[in-house]
């Protein structure tokens, strides 16, 4: 049954790609690329990686999906023509990775075999040690925030450039806050106000995605979550909000010019953990020091570099947004 | 304290970082990241004293042993490396300030030093890691970094240029990371060193030699091997300011730096060299690279698209001296990595002083610049002797090794060709210089005055190392001799 599932969900990953490289209107690309997302997710749940599906579903089918759109509503919708001789080049390369790829799957360990290399050297210690050396019953949250929690910083480091890398190239998502502009907000949030069944079911949405997000931030180390997903699901609740109203009501909540300070914030917050390990005479990151027992320690420092975590990805998410619809307007 | 220097090298830029893009004031963004900057060069310094012959410092990233937790590793090499990044990054940022006032708001002037300061910081952390995926976390916040500062080119095409460079840059980040990803499926783990031990015994895996080939093709991408050098002079020619001067001297040569780490040290020269015969791949890609990129170098009439095409060739040098794979080659291939950085990124940031002025790097409006900018063409003309290979200059010490290498291999053409790329880049240096001394200035650039200092004294300090590094090679290819020594001994 399994064995049914994997290879339906991904002849249907291979049948997607095929259609957005084919396609000439980009709208309907960017819908594929988040149904694309969303196919990929559902592979991970078959994999047993619930957490990385959360990820994708959230990055991948929802807020990567507005940006594409956002994207689309500057630069048009509708891809030039190609020249068809010049393909010839890229698609050797497709055909030799893929060669390379299957030549390397004939000795590659057997599916979800028990004896592969990667359950049995560093991952026993993570299972059963993780318990008593960390603490946090899902052992994902264990390595990611702690054994390889320096890892995880690095990763925060790169949507914090994101941002910065957007914000440098389109500037920041405001035109002096609080004047009304002459030209209504954003003409498509007026209309789309009207459409009754959108913004009634929007309306019944928003609550619990913001308090849904909530949850998946404290409670990463016991269920699947965390800092990351938080965000990104924390975020998608104040972008539905802002393509229902507009981005103005939004932008009254969220004032960009002091929400752009909240990258840096929740980033340094996670490298100030460390620093502070650092004083108290631990290495970076070692949270163990920062109280009198060990497990408390690791505990607190989880918690406050899952919030600097959740902080940077929903303020990055909502500032590019504002950021691309600024500009699209 | 002295224990926790290796994180020290990379906070000092990694806290700036958000701490600048919080500043309203572009002045004041320029003071904490320079202080940050030198900082660092201090700490790199001291590292680099710590290891001096053959000395290792490890370092635990959140208290947790590897291969469980992640392992920062400071011996030679990198220490090496650690010095290129944040001495030069330090000089041209320091030389930054100048370009930037006046054509950028304060707001954007800070996070124009948060990109920069990102990047700095990530190319540390690449250079200082002992893990195979935390290369990777880094690789991301480097390139990203980098195509936005490439993107903020005053010209559009610096728009494409950087999206061409992030396609490129991120099919090659890609492979990487399958790469990665193989390694652990095969062993396990993602130590380095302990990757290296469980390795020998899956030569035969089919899976270790696909990582081998991706790998490969990924960081030949990075390091703008020939014929995947195709997003460097584009990205070069149009990245803004003095930012080519920083991405020359230090993008390509961590990319290179992480390409002898993983050959050497993580596959092993056994497995890479013998076993999978890479050199019969990069020896003469690296022959087509330097012969072709040198001629198209000639015949360039943008000083800055003729400076990139020269930093091709100049990096299949390196490629080449490690695939001559003994002691001259990769003294060549290390000593040239530190001292090509050195050279070009005083060339570009010298050309960045007389854009600044004339506002453009045509060669025929450079033309005469050697009569109204004496001090920025002399620092010039001085690297540029070193980048031909000129005795008593750093550019001749990697030369003559990398000449020496392939004479220790019998191979006597090889040499010959070496020197007559040399001449070509005679030619091509020659052609800048030519244009500055003996041509009439247009009468549009009659009135151009010296470069501000804050610009002059980097270019001169990068012009007088380049002399320096030419006669005391204890650093250089001192150390770089000894690494050789240490990986040949092994195999």
């Amino acid at each position: 049954m399994e064995f049914l599932i994997n290879s339906l969900l991904l002849l249907m990953l291979v049948a997607t790609v095929f259609a957005i490289v084919r396609l000439k209107r980009l709208m309907i690309g960017v819908m594929l690329m988040g149904f694309f997302s969303l196919l990929s997710a559902n592979i991970f749940m078959v994999l047993d990686a619930v957490d990385v599906a959360f990820t994708e579903a959230a990055v991948g089918a929802g807020v990567s999906t507005i940006f594409f759109l956002a994207a689309l509503a500057i630069v048009g919708r509708t891809s030039k023509p190609q020249n068809a001789t010049r393909t010839f080049v890229p698609l050797a390369a497709v055909i030799i990775t893929g060669a390379l790829l299957v030549y390397a799957s004939f000795d590659m360990p057997y599916f979800g075999s028990h004896d592969a290399p990667a359950h049995n050297h560093v991952v026993p210690r993570y299972l059963n040690d993780s318990p008593n050396e960390v603490g946090p019953p899902n052992i994902v949250t264990s390595v990611l925030a702690s054994y390889r929690g320096y890892d995880t910083l690095g990763e925060v480091g790169v949507v914090f450039t994101a941002f910065i890398g957007v914000f440098l190239l389109l500037g920041a998502g405001t035109r002096k806050s609080g004047v009304e502009r002459p030209a209504p907000p954003n003409v498509q949030a007026e209309s789309m106000r009207q459409k009754v069944v959108l913004r009634e079911v929007s309306d019944l949405l928003i609550a619990p995605v913001l308090i849904f997000a909530l949850y998946v931030q404290w409670h990463g180390d016991f269920g699947p979550g965390g800092g990351f997903q938080a965000g990104v699901i924390f975020a998608s609740g104040v972008i539905l909000y802002a393509l229902i109203y507009g981005i103005v009501p939004a932008q009254k909540v969220f004032p960009p010019r002091k929400l752009a300070y909240f990258p840096g914030i929740g980033f340094l917050l996670y490298a100030l953990v460390g620093v502070v390990s650092m004083m108290r005479g631990g290495n970076f990151l070692d949270y163990g020091v920062l109280v009198h027992d060990p497990l408390h320690g690791q505990h607190y420092g989880i918690l406050i570099i899952e919030l600097g975590v959740g902080i940077t990805v929903a303020a990055v998410m909502i500032n590019i947004f504002f950021s691309l619809s600024e500009r699209s307007l | 304290m002295i224990e926790q220097l290796p994180a020290i090298q990379l906070l000092l830029t990694l806290l700036a970082a958000p701490i600048c893009s919080m500043l309203r004031n572009g002045d004041h963004a320029w003071r904490l990241a320079t202080a940050a900057t030198w900082l660092s060069t201090v700490v790199a310094i001291m590292l680099l004293i710590q290891v001096w012959d053959g000395g290792v410092i490890s370092y635990q990233m959140g208290g947790w042993p590897p291969p469980w937790g992640i392992e920062v590793r400071i011996d030679e090499l990198n220490a090496l490396v650690l010095l290129l990044v944040t001495l030069f990054g330090s000089l041209v940022i320091t030389a930054l300030r100048e370009s930037l006032r006046g054509v950028m708001r304060h707001q954007r002037q800070s996070l124009y030093y948060t990109t920069f300061l990102l990047c700095f910081a990530a190319l540390i952390g690449i250079t200082i890691t002992a893990d195979a995926f935390n290369v990777f976390v880094f690789l991301e916040v480097s390139s990203l970094s980098t195509y936005a500062l490439i993107a903020r080119g005053r010209d559009r095409r610096a728009l494409t240029a950087s999206f061409r460079y992030l396609i490129m840059g991120t099919i090659g980040a890609t492979f990487i990371l399958i790469a990665i990803g193989f390694l652990y499926m095969v062993t396990g783990t993602l130590n380095m060193q302990d990757l290296s031990e469980r390795l020998p015994a899956h030569w035969d895996n089919r899976v270790i030699q696909a990582s081998l080939a991706f790998f490969t093709v990924g960081i030949a991408l990075k390091v703008a091997v020939f014929p995947l050098h195709y997003w460097l002079p584009n990205a070069y020619t149009y990245a803004p300011k003095a930012t080519t001067a920083f991405l020359a001297a230090t993008a390509t040569k961590v990319s290179l730096y992480v390409m002898i780490r993983f050959l050497f040290d993580v596959y092993g020269i056994e497995f890479a060299f013998e076993k999978m015969q890479l050199s019969t791949i990069l020896v003469p890609l690296s022959i087509a690279g330097i012969l072709i990129a040198s001629l198209v170098a000639i015949f360039q009439n943008d000083a800055k698209r003729l400076l990139a095409w020269s930093s091709v060739a100049q990096l299949s040098y390196m490629v080449l001296g490690l695939a001559l794979l003994n002691a001259s080659g990769i003294t060549a291939a290390i000593s040239h990595m530190f001292n090509h950085a050195m050279m070009k990124a005083g060339l570009f940031l010298a050309l960045a002083a007389m854009i600044y002025r004339v506002n453009s790097s045509k060669l025929h409006d450079l033309a005469g610049i050697g009569r109204t900018m004496p001090l920025t063409t002399g620092a010039f003309a001085v690297m540029g002797v070193g980048l031909i290979g000129v005795p008593m200059t750093a550019g001749f010490v990697s030369k003559w090794y990398l000449i020496s290498g392939t004479l220790d291999k019998g191979w006597l053409p090889l040499a010959a060709l070496l020197i007559v790329s040399s001449l070509m880049a005679v030619v091509y240096i020659g052609k800048i210089i030519d244009v500055a001394y003996f041509k009439p200035a247009p009468p549009q650039h009659a009135d151009v005055r010296e470069a501000p200092l804050s610009m002059l004294i980097p270019c001169w300090i990068f012009a007088l190392l380049t002399i320096y590094f030419g006669l005391d090679t204890r650093i250089t290819a001192g150390l770089a001799g000894r690494v050789a020594q240490s990986y040949l001994g092994v195999s």
